[in-house]
């Protein structure tokens, strides 16, 4: 695998310059565990040349991270750089004393990391922690010349008030601005390498485009070469001229961006690239032939059918939601406090078997919209009806007995499992609260619904930690599934999966809607995914719903600027994709 | 703030008038005669007791001795003891002493929690680390009192590096001993605290992009590490601080020390009613106090914490 790699890298260097700024050869990293060694990273090799944009895709768990925190010898403390170079600027790097690190760190390699809310010290201000840079850099030693440099460094990221902003604390920014400051930091010393490690993955898409566009607008007019870790296929290709494939520690594929998208050679990265939800997708519904190939995403996107959409039209109101208002109260002071309207007077009706995907941004107000669905948040103002069941004024006897019609699978499949309890009793506890059968009965049920979203039996004995991601969701789902609801909320339900989990979760959705005729109502911020799950969209914006309409309609002529914004901020929505 | 102090101060005053109220019903209540206990094993001529009990209110019910007493507070009469001396007096007198005593523990106290705590969570799982927490292990789990006497018997008299007792004398030389006794029985939450915060910290994301900035160790670890482990730190031995003035009786008895405990100790004894519960109160509203401040340490500390 090596070998190819090597030619396909020598072949780009020609183009840009003879000799590479960093040069990875063979590289291992071990991590010492319980367990005995674990090698997260196994003899990867690669280059990357002065003012060169790379990327690093993979999933969770692919060595990607581990790749990029080996190059500025950064490793957990249980991790370790086993075999291999690294060379920088004529220099292997694994051979540096922690003194020699410190000088490369900042000013030969620059850093922004991954998640922007813990990545800044929240008992010191902002600008302590930019001068902090600064003068570690030695880019300024009177305290004078530090806060001026420092004060240049935010204005720089695109901070726009920065004086004011230096004597701030973190928690006082937002995650876009936070996420600025650590670009500013990244680049204060104009490294010749800045490693980018899913620099704007905790971000919106709206958010996360102008941020990229500004660290590309940066580092284009410095030269600085730029590594970016990612597991968005389409942010890579859109931003690097170069992409690395990684999967369990390997590279199993490198090349030109455009290459491996539109040719992908290895059947991961095909794979990868097949999953990937996009706008180019279409609406997945069940398979038709179990057993055919799961992960497809375009294959499995049903044909046109206008017979499905009219028999959608004409199907009855499940959920009917009229002028729905949630005001909270924000506390200003002891006495004082300003109303917020969260969700604002917003109409919407969801179809017998069909799926609404509400999208909008966080603080759009869809997941209070979503609460207040469930009954679980009191809405201020409007109705809800559910099956034709108005929730306002409903007893909480009323409220007990709607809840068996409706079920809810949340974001985090990690936190959503009580890691006390055996799969088999989280997913009879809902039956155990609804007095539904006796012991027996419950646990052929569970045996029921493990097949259903297609886990083993004997994962009931099992325990939430021993089970991956994916695996935790769909326990999520047969545990929503377990009371026969006719409407199941999905709350950003596939939005911590990989690409790979998250095609297999749609599709196992899809399927279960076809055969229990269910009504999915879907919040996401993910638009690519909307496009794969939903029948009709609403999309929301600062609480209210600015626009709706069949999946179709948005997708291919969305009449709201800010809808076309969200579109166009989807990474890789300008690609034409391999598939 | 300054609105949120004044509702800390507020909460206070039930604070004050339910303590009060108990530590006056639990003396009233207990067996025995006060007056007759003032003659020892003479027999009083009974007007002389009837003078007596007069003189303290002990004639009176329950409830009008205890209005009485809280009169005498608000208008700044805390009563006399047995022998005749203001109350306020022999708390002027004894109160300096112990804050002495016990501002030097906290003092070794905090630099023992931090100091240990930092060396073993920066070496966690190793040598240093393992003593570290064996020894702390042995500490706490001797009684007080017994490393007040083993401290007395082998630095003070086998030794001689330490006076024996304290004495009338209460130098801060002469209470360095039971100072840092008390401090290595309490050390241990705070070191704990403290080994744990480091072994976080050193973790975080914040302190890899600090290194990731190109910064070193010698900083990181101060500026980083150790000032954010110090905020559970900080506030534990404020907390302990108020805990020490209270409980500073068995300290003061081994050692003879003229303090708030002693006197304290010696009251109960006699039933003196007005000199317990005057040292009781003032110790609560010395406790409700520090619980206050260390409060507002907090925001102090961790500029995320504010309070309205």
């Amino acid at each position: 695998m090596s070998d190819s790699f090597q030619t396909q890298t020598s072949a780009a260097s020609t183009a840009v310059e003879d000799a590479p700024l960093v040069s990875v050869r063979g590289l291992e990293v071990a991590f010492r565990t319980q367990g005995g060694t674990v090698n997260a990273v196994r003899g990867v090799d690669f280059d990357i040349f002065p003012g060169e944009t790379v990327a690093i895709v993979g999933e969770s768990g692919s060595g990607k991270s581990t790749t990029a925190t080996a190059l500025i010898n950064l490793l957990p403390g249980n991790g370790t750089i086993a075999a291999g170079s690294i060379m920088v600027d004529g220099k292997d790097i694994t051979r540096f004393s922690q003194r020699q690190m410190a000088a490369i760190r900042g000013g030969v390699i620059g850093y922004v990391p991954q998640d922007p809310m813990s990545n800044l010290n929240p008992v010191w201000s902002v600008g302590f922690q930019v001068e902090e840079a600064v003068r570690a850099n030695g880019l300024a030693t009177h305290r004078k010349d530090v806060k001026a440099r420092a004060i240049e460094v935010l204005k720089q990221a695109g901070l726009g008030d920065a004086e004011r902003r230096m004597q701030q604390f973190p928690h006082q920014f937002s995650g876009g601005m936070r996420q600025r400051v650590l670009i500013g930091i990244g680049l204060a010393a104009d490294p010749k390498l800045l490693i980018a490690d899913e620099p704007t993955s905790a971000l919106d898409v709206t958010v996360q485009k102008t941020i990229l566009d500004h660290l590309e607008t940066l580092t284009r007019e410095k030269n600085t070469a730029v590594l970016f870790i990612t597991h968005d296929l389409g942010l890579a290709a859109e931003r690097a001229s170069k992409l690395i494939v990684m999967h369990r520690g390997r590279i199993v594929e490198a090349g030109a961006s455009v290459d491996i998208l539109t040719n992908p050679q290895h059947p991961y990265t095909q794979t990868l690239i097949a999953a990937a939800p996009s706008l180019a997708s279409r609406r997945i519904r069940g398979m038709a032939a179990p057993g055919a190939p799961v992960l497809d995403v375009a294959a499995l996107a049903a044909e046109h059918n206008p017979d499905h959409e009219r028999e959608l039209q004409e199907a009855p109101v499940t959920i009917d939601v009229k002028d729905l208002t949630k005001v909270f109260a924000i506390r200003r002071g002891s006495f004082r406090s300003e109303p917020l309207t969260a969700v604002d007077k917003i109409s919407f009706q969801v179809r017998k078997g069909s799926t609404l995907a509400l999208v909008g941004e966080s603080g759009s107000g869809k997941t209070t919209a979503a609460r207040m669905v469930l009954g679980l948040e009191p809405p201020t103002d409007g109705d809800i009806f559910v099956g034709g069941v108005n929730l306002n004024g409903l007893s909480s006897r009323g409220l007990f007995d709607l809840r068996r019609r409706m079920q809810p699978v949340f974001q985090d499949p990690y936190s959503s499992l009580d890691p006390q309890r055996s799969i088999g009793a989280a997913i009879a506890e809902p039956m155990k609260v609804h007095g539904i059968g006796d012991r027996e009965a419950r646990s052929a049920r569970v045996r029921e619904l493990l097949d259903q979203v297609s886990l083993p039996q004997s994962i009931a004995e099992r325990y939430p930690n021993e089970l991956s991601g994916g695996q935790r969701q769909r326990v999520a789902i047969a545990r929503a599934l377990a009371l026969k609801p006719e409407v199941v909320v999905l709350d950003e339900a596939v939005s911590a999966l990989d690409v790979l989990v998250q095609a297999q979760v749609l599709q196992l959705l899809a399927d279960l809607q076809d055969e229990l005729g269910l009504t999915y109502l879907f919040i996401t911020h993910d638009l690519a995914v909307v496009r794969v799950v939903a029948d009709e969209v609403a999309v929301m914006e600062a609480g209210r719903i600015v626009e709706t309409g069949t999946s179709d309609q948005i997708f291919e002529n969305a009449q709201q600027p800010y809808t076309q914004r969200l579109l166009d901020a989807i990474p890789g929505s300008g690609i034409d994709w391999g598939n | 703030m300054t609105r949120y102090i004044l509702r800390r101060l507020l909460q206070a005053i039930p604070v004050f008038l339910g303590t009060t109220f108990l530590i006056y019903f639990m003396v009233f209540a207990m067996p025995g005669d006060p007056v007759l206990a003032m003659f020892g094993d003479k027999t009083p001529n009974p007007t002389q007791l009837e003078n007596l009990r007069a003189q303290y209110n002990l004639d009176q019910p329950f409830i009008v001795q205890y209005l009485l007493y809280l009169k005498g507070v608000f208008t700044g009469d805390l009563g006399e003891t047995f022998s005749g001396q203001e109350v306020s007096e022999v708390l002027r007198r004894t109160f300096p002493v112990t804050l002495k005593l016990v501002l030097m523990a906290v003092v070794i106290e905090f630099l023992l929690s931090v100091v240990i705590g930092l060396v073993s969570g920066l070496r966690e799982g190793k040598f240093v680390d393992n003593l570290n927490v064996v020894v702390a292990l042995v500490l706490t789990s001797i009684p007080a009192f017994v490393a007040m006497f083993l401290a007395q018997y082998f630095i003070g008299i086998k030794l001689g590096w330490a006076p024996v007792t304290v004495g009338a004398n209460a130098t801060w030389g002469a209470m360095f001993l039971p100072a840092l006794v008390i401090a290595l029985t309490v050390y241990v939450t705070g070191m704990r605290l403290m080994r744990g915060s480091v072994i976080e910290a050193r973790n975080e994301d914040y302190v890899r992009t600090a290194y990731a900035k190109g910064l070193t160790s010698r900083r990181i670890i101060p500026v980083h590490v150790a000032r954010n482990s110090l905020i559970p730190v900080v506030t534990n031995t404020a907390a302990s601080f108020g805990a020490l003035i209270a409980g500073t009786t068995i300290t003061e008895g081994i050692f003879n020390i003229p303090g708030v405990g002693n006197t304290l100790y010696q009251a109960i004894i006699r039933g003196e009613t007005p000199t317990v519960v005057s040292f009781v109160t003032i110790l609560t509203i010395v406790y409700v106090v520090v619980n206050i401040l260390v409060d507002l340490l907090y925001a102090v500390l961790d500029p995320r914490i504010r309070y309205v």
